[in-house]
Parts: structure tokens; C-alpha cells; sequence
């Protein structure tokens, strides 16, 4: 039970590959990919959790309470906007190239015509 | 490739990276049991050091405050990135009067149009108010800003494109993005400038738990803000355009 969140994170970085992988519509495979990004984000809160402890905000409770990893957190915070930046850029690619070639499916891209 | 040798190849490796995964990570502390240093060292100096009652915010605009500098310029590279990807191309034209209707989109329900345009008002004063309270409260310049750009984009919801278009102008938006980013480098070389590294934390501290604390936290915050506010904004005006105005030339 203990190493239930790392699993988790596992499974979804996984998962969220097989879907890439598999994928047959950008959209989808931009989705996929946030899917593998929140991976990230399980792993890294849950390495920065103790049992018992508070959140790192110390406005309502003494200075000293025990209290989970806020560097961790700032990191996911990192991770959260990047992600969505990422996924803002490769949707508006996903655009273009529908009206490019008429289609989102991946596999009918093989010939990249420049 | 085919597909199913597609999927064998996959799993072949997915099997791989499963049982390194799996190796690495039954190597690690259980869940719930806290090894680290950092984050202890860091509870328990960010409240004497720089008077702010919010670790989380005092780790992203202070003690890693240059990382954060590089993730706004993410930020501010890839808005740059979406507006030139979904420029109007040649083939295509804006068009001269942009109406809330469009073809082929279901239209909106009054009850709808009336919850979203009642809830821009609170929205936006919990978006700045998340902003402002970053240095002592969960909450900051990120967490705001998406607040904010909800409260712009909830008139798009609400069925009102035209109003998005004109609470969300472009060249305000471009402006107030570019002038968040520069705001951020502007603050970290107060640093400099009183003969301290850049971005170290040079403003008077305040008394920790106060509106005016933690010394340029606040500051940080309001420019972070400023800038993911006007970026989100910006992408998904850049995204609407693209279905709301855009048409190919001939088109109706």
C-alpha cells in the first residue's frame, strides 16, 4: 500500500504512452501526451509527502509544524504551467496541420509534402 | 508500420521501462515517510528569512526565483509560438464584423449566458485576490493569472464573442504579456542595482503575515500574474480567432 502513488505514477506515464503510440487523431495524442505529463505531478507529491504533516503554509497554524516538501510542489507548479503552454503550442500545430492535409490521423502523414 | 507490430514493439519496451520503473521506485522511502532536507530546511527558514508564511511561494519567486524567470520566458515563447502558428494565412481573411453567431455551433441558452456573465465578476476578484495573497496564503502569480483569464474567457462561454473580443483586446494583451515578463526582470534587477545578486530579495521584509511582506514577493506575484493572465488569454483568443473570424477567402 505504501508504494501505491509511485505505481500509480508509473501507470499513468505508461498508459499515457501506449496511448501516443497507438493514436490516430493529434488531438488525442496532445491529450495523451498531458496524461503522461501528470504522471510527473503524482510522483513528485508524492516523494515530497509525510504522513501526518500539514501543507507548507504556515499563516494559520506556529511556525515549526511539521509540514510536506514545498519544493516538490513548486516544481509541479512549474510543471503544471509549462504543461499547459506545451499543450496550447501543439494543439494550435494539430491546427495547422489539419488544414494543411485535410486530416488529424498520424499515420496518413508519412509523406510530408514541405 | 502496422499497427500491431506497432503495438508488439511498444510493449516489448513499455515491459522494459515497466520493471526499471518498478526497480527504481521500490528503492525510494515509502510513501509517506519524508527523507528530503530541503523541504524541512525550507519550512523552517522562509518564515525568519523572508517573512512570508507561504513556503510554496517563497520556493518559486525567491529561492528557485530564476528558474521561474526561464518558465516565464516558456511561457512567453510558446504564446509567441501559437499566435505565429495560427496567423492568418494567406489564403484566409478576417472577418470585417465578427458576430457571436457562428456557423455550425449549437447556440448558447439564456440560463447559460446568465451564469456565465454573473460569474465573471467573482471570478476575477478571486483571481486577484489569489494574486495579491501569494506571499501569504495558497495562491500566486500562476494560480491567479489562470483565475483571471477564466473571468476573460467565461464572456466567450457565456456566448458573447464579440465581448471577449472587446474585454480581451489584442493590443492590450500584447502589452500587458510582454510588459509581465520584463516586469519580473525589472524586480530581479532591484538586486543588482543595490549592489546584491539579481533577484535577491532587497525590499524591506515587513511583518510576516501581512499585505505588505516578504519584499518583492509581492511584486513577483503581481508580474507573474500580469503576464500568465494576458497569456492565456491571448492563446485562447488566438484559438477562437481562428473558428470565430477566420475564413478562406470566398468563403461566406
Amino acid at each position: 500500500m505504501s508504494y501505491l502513488p509511485y505505481g500509480v505514477a508509473a501507470w499513468l506515464f505508461l498508459v499515457g504512452l501506449y496511448g501516443m503510440v497507438t493514436s490516430r487523431n493529434l488531438i488525442h495524442l496532445v491529450v495523451c501526451l498531458s496524461v503522461v505529463q501528470s504522471s510527473t505531478y503524482v510522483f513528485l507529491l508524492a516523494l515530497g509527502f509525510e504522513t501526518g504533516a500539514t501543507a507548507p503554509v504556515f499563516y494559520d497554524v506556529p511556525p515549526g509544524t511539521p509540514a510536506v516538501d514545498p519544493v516538490v510542489q513548486a516544481l509541479v507548479l512549474t510543471d503544471v504551467v509549462v504543461g499547459v503552454t506545451v499543450t496550447a503550442l501543439l494543439l494550435a500545430l494539430a491546427i495547422q496541420e489539419h488544414k494543411r492535409f485535410g486530416t488529424l490521423d498520424p499515420h496518413e502523414l508519412r509523406a510530408m509534402r514541405g | 508500420m502496422n499497427p500491431v507490430v506497432r503495438r508488439l514493439v511498444f510493449l516489448s519496451g513499455a515491459i522494459g521501462v515497466a520493471l526499471l520503473l518498478a526497480w527504481g521506485m521500490t528503492g525510494l522511502p515509502p510513501f509517506g515517510v519524508y527523507r528530503g532536507p530541503y523541504g524541512d530546511v525550507i519550512n523552517r527558514s522562509a518564515i525568519r528569512e523572508r517573512h512570508t508564511t507561504e513556503a510554496v511561494g517563497a520556493v518559486v519567486m525567491d529561492y528557485r526565483g530564476f528558474d521561474t524567470l526561464g518558465e516565464e520566458f516558456i511561457l512567453l515563447t510558446s504564446v509567441v509560438g501559437v499566435a505565429l502558428l495560427l496567423r492568418t494565412a494567406r489564403d484566409e481573411e478576417e472577418r470585417e464584423t465578427p458576430s457571436d453567431e457562428h456557423p455550425g455551433t449549437v447556440p448558447i441558452t439564456d440560463a447559460v449566458a446568465a451564469i456565465g456573465l454573473a460569474l465573471i465578476g467573482p471570478t476575477v476578484l478571486t483571481g486577484l485576490s489569489i494574486v495579491a495573497h501569494g506571499h501569504i496564503t495558497p495562491g500566486g502569480g500562476f494560480q491567479g493569472g489562470a483565475v483571471l483569464a477564466a473571468g476573460a474567457i467565461l464572456s466567450f462561454l457565456a456566448g458573447r464573442y464579440v465581448l471577449f473580443r472587446r474585454v480581451a483586446p489584442t493590443h492590450l494583451l500584447d502589452p500587458a504579456e510582454g510588459s509581465g515578463a520584463a516586469g519580473f526582470v525589472l524586480v530581479g534587477a532591484l538586486g543588482l542595482v543595490s549592489g546584491s545578486a539579481f533577484l535577491a530579495n532587497v525590499l524591506p521584509l515587513g511583518e510576516a503575515g501581512t499585505l505588505l511582506s516578504s519584499g518583492t514577493l509581492p511584486l513577483l506575484n503581481m508580474t507573474v500574474g500580469l503576464e500568465v493572465a494576458a497569456g492565456f488569454v491571448l492563446i485562447v483568443s488566438e484559438f477562437l480567432e481562428e473558428t470565430m473570424a477566420v475564413r478562406r477567402k470566398g468563403e461566406r
